[in-house]
């Protein structure tokens, strides 16, 4: 076992784990007041669904051995069978089976929720934990056999993903279009703006991105070595680079560096370095992200043009941005291998798992929709579905709604016997003579 | 007397009133107000959606002062609400019929 890399990919698997609550805030600060707790709990949830799918099943349909054409795992490895802690990948100087195991259960968990940020504030709870159930099932869980296990299909092909730009971002983008158009848009859409309630967290969750970004990339390369370094310089390079990209078609565009531009770039920036790995040098992760910034800035506005709803622009930063990084390093990747040849290639991995992704993830938002219904009741999503699913709302704020509030009858306390109540004024009555009696500190006024 | 009342820019509010306080001027009231003149509102921009904020946050500071010194009044609340960019506000005066003091009771100017 090789201990340098175990430490560093059981490093990485956390970080990874991280992205999922920094993204809930990243989404959760671009929604509405009435809908904020929803929208974190869309992300959140993830972290339950997937990791007991994943025991269960998904790291077999995923990693187990191929079924054949290169496009599912058997379910060999169901409950983790045949794994011990003293399973290595990859011979006597691989790392455990389960650090690996781990640190793919991160990618699982967040590429389902990325794809939350688009049906923001109008659909039910128990429709997306189902949605989420089935389409890590029946998508993620096979693409990332395609293009991560070395019989997958895009893998043999020799389709450059090294974190995750195809199998995560393009998969969840698309995911993301088309449950979108299933289920509709909010009602309000291009009438009423819908300003984020809180770009203070869109920055911290942004920054948590960022932060865990590191491990997700450079933890990629399942070993403490030059291409996880490389990985992670180049992941800060490109993230800079796509901030700034961004902010200048902004500025140029609608004459303000906006806050929520510099948090949208840094993440355009990541997802479009994230298929890139080490095959690019500094110069190409720089070029990346300014494209990447520039070019997801324009797309965010496609859902105007074309009316499509996609709340939080998953498609327009995670779809386009995954497409911009998946391209690009075809062309730009070092040591002769960026070419035609490799843009084809990345071309095939890019538009194949659109097209898979596409069709199965609207199929599976039509299934949710047709059996228990996918979208809140007009009354819900107009008062907030906050309280409606959750039974919870995000802010108190003192003031009309504190007064207006009372306790549910569970919580109030059982009605006193007169003795008791009388015993209740008299200490009041007391406390309140004890207080006149008390010295005035009141501060005089100026 | 007179009431006037100014409708200012809410970050000059303390000069005004230290200015007012060095005049003379013994009380005044001082309230959150919101609203709009000729320029209107603002555009806020949201990842390129664009959202109008038509009423501004203001404060409205009102005084009760003898008609005496009504203009000069005015000329210290304009001097020090004055930044000479659009909707630095306004101020007007109203006659007023009469003032009590709660706490005594007395009328006119002396409850000034």
């Amino acid at each position: 076992m090789n201990g340098a890399d175990t430490a560093f990919v059981l490093i990485s698997a956390p970080l990874v784990m991280l992205m999922t609550p920094g993204l809930a805030f990243f989404y959760g600060g671009m929604v509405r007041v009435k809908s904020a707790l929803n929208m974190l709990m869309m992300s959140f949830i993830s972290l339950g669904i997937v990791t007991v799918l994943w025991v269960l099943y998904g790291y077999s349909l995923a990693f187990g051995d191929d079924v054949g054409a290169g496009l599912l795992g058997d379910l060999g490895h169901i409950g983790f069978k045949g794994i011990t802690p003293e399973t290595l990948t990859g011979g006597k100087e691989g790392i455990p089976v389960f650090a690996f195991a781990l640190f793919q259960l991160m990618f699982a968990v967040i590429t389902p929720a990325l794809m939350s940020g688009a049906l923001a504030d109008r659909v039910k709870f128990s429709a997306w934990a189902l949605f989420i159930t089935l389409w890590v099932s029946v998508v993620y869980f096979p693409v990332a056999h395609w293009v991560w296990q070395a019989d997958g299909w895009l893998f043999k092909l020799k389709v450059i993903d090294f974190a995750g730009g195809t199998a995560v971002h393009i998969n969840a983008g698309v995911g993301a279009l088309a449950a979108v158009l299933v289920v509709g848009k909010r009602i309000g859409f291009k009438k009423d703006p819908m300003r984020p309630h809180s770009l203070p967290l869109v920055v911290l969750g942004t920054g948590l991105l960022w932060f865990g970004w590191f491990g997700f990339n450079a933890g990629s390369a399942l070993a403490a070595n030059g291409a996880a370094a490389n990985m992670a310089m180049n992941t800060q390079v490109a993230t800079g680079a796509a901030m700034l990209g961004w902010l200048a078609y902004e500025r140029i565009r609608h004459g303000a560096f906006t806050t929520l531009g510099a948090a949208s770039g840094a993440v355009a920036g990541l997802v479009a370095i994230t298929p890139s790995g080490a095959a690019v040098n500094a110069f190409g992760a720089l070029l990346i992200g300014v494209v990447a910034g520039a070019v997801c800035s324009w797309a965010v506005g496609l859902k105007f043009k074309l009316g499509f709803d996609d709340s939080l622009d998953v498609v327009g930063v995670h779809l386009v941005g995954g497409v911009i990084g998946t391209l690009l390093v075809g062309l730009l990747a070092t040591d002769g291998v960026g070419g035609l040849t490799q843009l084809g290639r990345q071309a095939i991995g890019a538009f194949s798992v659109m097209a898979y992704s596409f069709t199965v993830s609207w199929l599976l938002a039509k299934l949710v929709d047709k059996t228990i219904g996918f979208r809140a009741t007009e009354e819900d999503e107009i008062s907030g579905i906050d309280q409606v699913f959750h039974a919870e709302t995000a802010y108190d704020h003192t003031g009309v709604g504190a007064v207006t509030r009372t306790a549910a009858p569970a919580l109030h306390r059982p009605a006193a016997t007169p003795e008791q109540a009388d015993r209740e004024q008299a200490d009041g009555e007391r406390a309140d003579q004890e207080q006149a009696a008390a010295p005035k500190n009141k501060k005089v006024d100026a | 007397m007179k009431l006037i009342t100014a409708i200012v820019k809410p970050f000059r509010v303390d000069e005004i009133r230290e200015a007012l306080q060095t005049f003379g001027v013994q009380g005044l009231t001082v309230s959150e107000a919101s609203g709009y003149g000729r320029q209107r509102g603002h555009t806020e921009v949201y990842r390129g959606a664009e959202y109008r904020v038509d009423l501004l946050p203001k404060a409205r500071i009102e005084v009760l002062v003898e008609d005496d010194d009504a203009e000069d009044v005015i000329d210290v609340i304009l001097k020090k609400a004055h930044t000479g960019k659009i909707g630095d506000g306004k101020v007007w005066v109203v006659p007023v019929e009469t003032v009590v003091r709660v706490r005594t009771g007395e009328r006119g100017p002396d409850a000034l």
